[in-house]
């Protein structure tokens, strides 16, 4: 710049202000369509757009939930209130609370997805670590079944399967989650059987091989070395497995909490399908300035249902992310 | 004579040894690791999966001595294929809204993962709400959330959308899309575990494949269709497997809703079997769209390898030819008394 102001002849001066304009293009250019290493303007305006909007989709029903709970009978069908109540209201959520008896269901939502949930770990990573570590006669059948079982659908061994735990007596309670789940049949059982079966296969067999040259035995290589080291796996199938056990309607309420007859046993998933009835019955009989059921009511009702699932994804977020890619889900 | 060296097959590659005492150990140990699996699988899988065949060709009946089972053969089946007035409408409504949905979910799966993939800002906060679903999908909570109208985005107009949906295309095709539309928001939802195996799928591939092509001057787009696509065609038949399972058994889906209902009837020709007939129908409908898909989608052979078979069945030809010449010689030898000729 400073040269094309002391150096006097146009000639110059015009070329080196085309050098300019045309270096000035090509940075627009460059700025627009993006180089190598920097994404350009246009690429990044597409990008954010569209996940900001997916975004929105996605959080919609969401933020509508917790604007729709906080509102009153009149912020509902006030037209001008969209979106912020007039005023912070929490005796919707009172009452949705006491008609799904909240806290003893929520303790029973953790006890029905907890423990089955344990079940699967300690089965299926057994059945994963043998069928990664040891080679025997008819282990690619049994994988292969395994595959066929993850796409069967559960309502083809669904009846007999009922019959059979009400001829043993465990039907409707606890233990028709938790036995199936022993052996390695539990929710999802086939998903989390690859899970362990991909991570044991990429733990080098000179270790375990090391550990039984030190004279340990199959279990104990099984659980000093290979267990140790399956952290990640272990992270990944237990929060899946709750909470596909947690939002699990259609088996709870056939197995656990009974269909024809009910038993004790409840879920907040299942309270949120009665909601409509629990409730009615809950005005009925409380009678104590119940209000009718409405929107504002079934919403804050849906909020708390899912409200433990969201603060253990908040708390836990990374290791949903970060457990996927170490896991090798995707296998190889 | 030219001796042609035969190559040796794959047969002959693998060497038989006998299994000796430790390997046969290994496999006994191995075998001890898998029997909770084998003891679950024969209890909750291969006895109930009998038995509801054999549930399917009766009729039972509750009594108070127990159940009570009249054999009808195929009974069932006709009754629910020709006669039930809800089963085949919703299963032919099932079949259409999955083939349309399915990919519809893949797609944009894909579509997220790509996005959050690349190099942005705030990737940890999108990846947080783009998860979300995972947590959060589960029959009663969509029912709620449907039901007051949440689900659908009252921005995008789907009247407009559905208008000209079904002035263009017959009903049958149009009603699902219209669905589709209208459900946006719950379809969208869906596509959490997909988005979640797509993105550890792209994190995986190989950068210096794209240093490569970048190399040879490939542009972006090329590189798309060229290494990454191919890279995440596994799982896409992985996903679309995962969603058709996942939508098939959620309790949204109205069939498994009737299997129940219908399990639970009191009526004298509903009952057990009857519902064990819904289900295989169901199951064996279910298994018939996943192995379309994967008919679509299974990884075809290696361009490499389609090559070497190619010369393999070249070389192979020859080696026919060379013998038939030997053989006429042969031949032409005995008829002439002649030694064969070199």
């Amino acid at each position: 710049m400073q040269r094309s102001i002391t150096t006097p002849p146009s000639a110059e001066a015009e070329r080196g202000a085309g050098r300019t304009r045309r270096l000035t293009k090509e940075r627009v250019k460059k700025l627009l369509l993006g180089t190598r290493d920097r994404n350009g303007i246009i690429k990044l305006v597409v990008v954010y757009g569209l996940l900001i909007c997916i975004g929105f989709i996605y959080l919609y029903p969401i933020l509508y939930m917790i604007s729709a709970s906080f509102m009153t009978l009149d912020d509902l069908l006030d037209s001008s209130i969209r979106w912020i109540p007039s005023g912070l209201n929490l005796s919707n959520y009172r009452q949705a609370g006491t008609s799904m008896v909240y806290w003893n269901s929520l303790l029973q939502s953790v006890m029905i997805a907890g423990l089955p949930t344990l079940g699967t770990l300690a089965s299926c990573a057994l059945t994963g670590y043998g069928l990664a570590r040891y080679r025997f006669r008819g282990r690619g059948g049994i994988i292969a079944l395994i595959i066929l079982t993850f796409v069967l659908p559960s309502q083809i061994t669904m009846i007999p399967t009922y019959t059979m735990y009400s001829n043993l007596g465990i039907l409707n309670s606890l233990w028709a989650f938790v036995v199936p789940s022993l052996v390695a049949q539990g929710l999802n059982a086939p998903i989390f059987i690859l899970i362990f079966w991909q991570f044991f296969r990429n733990v080098p067999p000179a270790l375990v091989e090391a550990a039984k040259i030190d004279g340990a035995g199959h279990f104990k290589a099984f659980f000093s070395i290979a267990l140790p080291t399956a952290g990640p796996a272990f992270i990944t199938v237990a929060l899946f497995s709750f909470v596909w056990y947690w939002n699990e309607f259609y088996l709870t309420q056939l197995f656990v909490h009974g269909v024809l007859v009910e038993s004790s046993l409840t879920t907040l998933i299942i309270q949120l399908q009665n909601f409509a009835t629990n409730y009615s019955s809950y005005a009925q009989t409380a009678a104590s300035g119940a209000t009718n059921l409405n929107e504002s009511i079934k919403m804050a009702g849906t909020l708390i249902a899912v409200l433990p699932l969201l603060i253990l994804y908040f708390v836990l977020q990374r290791h949903f992310v970060e457990s996927i890619d170490r896991t090798g889900i995707t296998g190889e | 004579m030219t001796t042609w060296a035969k190559p040796r097959t794959k047969k002959e590659n693998r060497i038989r040894v006998k299994r000796g005492p430790l390997e046969k150990k290994e496999a006994r140990a191995g075998l001890l690791f898998v029997l909770p699996w084998l003891i679950g699988a024969a209890v909750f899988l291969a006895y109930p999966l009998g038995m509801s065949l054999w549930y399917s060709l009766n009729n039972i009946r509750l009594t108070s001595e127990g159940m009570k089972f009249t054999f009808l053969a195929q009974g069932n089946f006709t009754q629910i294929l020709l006669s039930d007035p809800d089963f085949l409408p919703e299963l032919v409504d099932y079949l259409l809204s999955t083939v349309i949905s399915v990919p519809v979910i893949v797609v944009f799966a894909m579509m997220i993962a790509l996005m959050l993939n690349e190099k942005i800002r705030g990737k940890g906060f999108f990846r947080l709400v783009f998860f979300l679903p995972v947590i959060i999908v589960s029959g009663p909570i969509l029912a709620s959330l449907t039901e007051q109208n949440a689900s659908t985005i009252s921005v995008i107009d789907s009247q407009a959308v559905t208008a000209a949906i079904s002035a263009f295309l017959p009903s049958i095709i149009a009603a699902p899309i219209s669905e589709l539309f209208s459900n946006m928001v719950t379809i969208l939802w869906y596509s959490g575990v997909p988005i979640l195996i797509f993105l550890s799928a792209l994190q995986k591939i190989d950068r210096s494949q794209y240093e490569a092509a970048y190399v040879d001057g490939a542009s972006g787009w090329e590189m798309f269709w060229k290494i990454t696509l191919p890279s995440l065609k596994p799982m896409i038949l992985l996903n679309c497997v995962y969603t058709i399972v996942f939508v098939s058994s959620n309790d949204q889906n109205k069939l498994i809703g009737l299997i129940k209902s219908a399990m639970f009837s009191g009526t004298s020709e509903k009952g057990y079997g009857y519902a064990s007939a819904m289900a295989w129908i169901y199951s064996l409908v279910v298994l018939l769209l996943v192995g379309l898909f994967a008919l679509i989608f299974t990884a075809r052979k290696d361009r490499y390898e389609r090559e070497a078979k190619k010369l393999d069945r070249r070389a192979k030809a020859e080696r026919r030819q060379v013998l038939k010449i030997q053989r006429r010689q042969a031949r032409h030898a005995k008829k002439y008394h002649h030694a064969p000729v070199r």
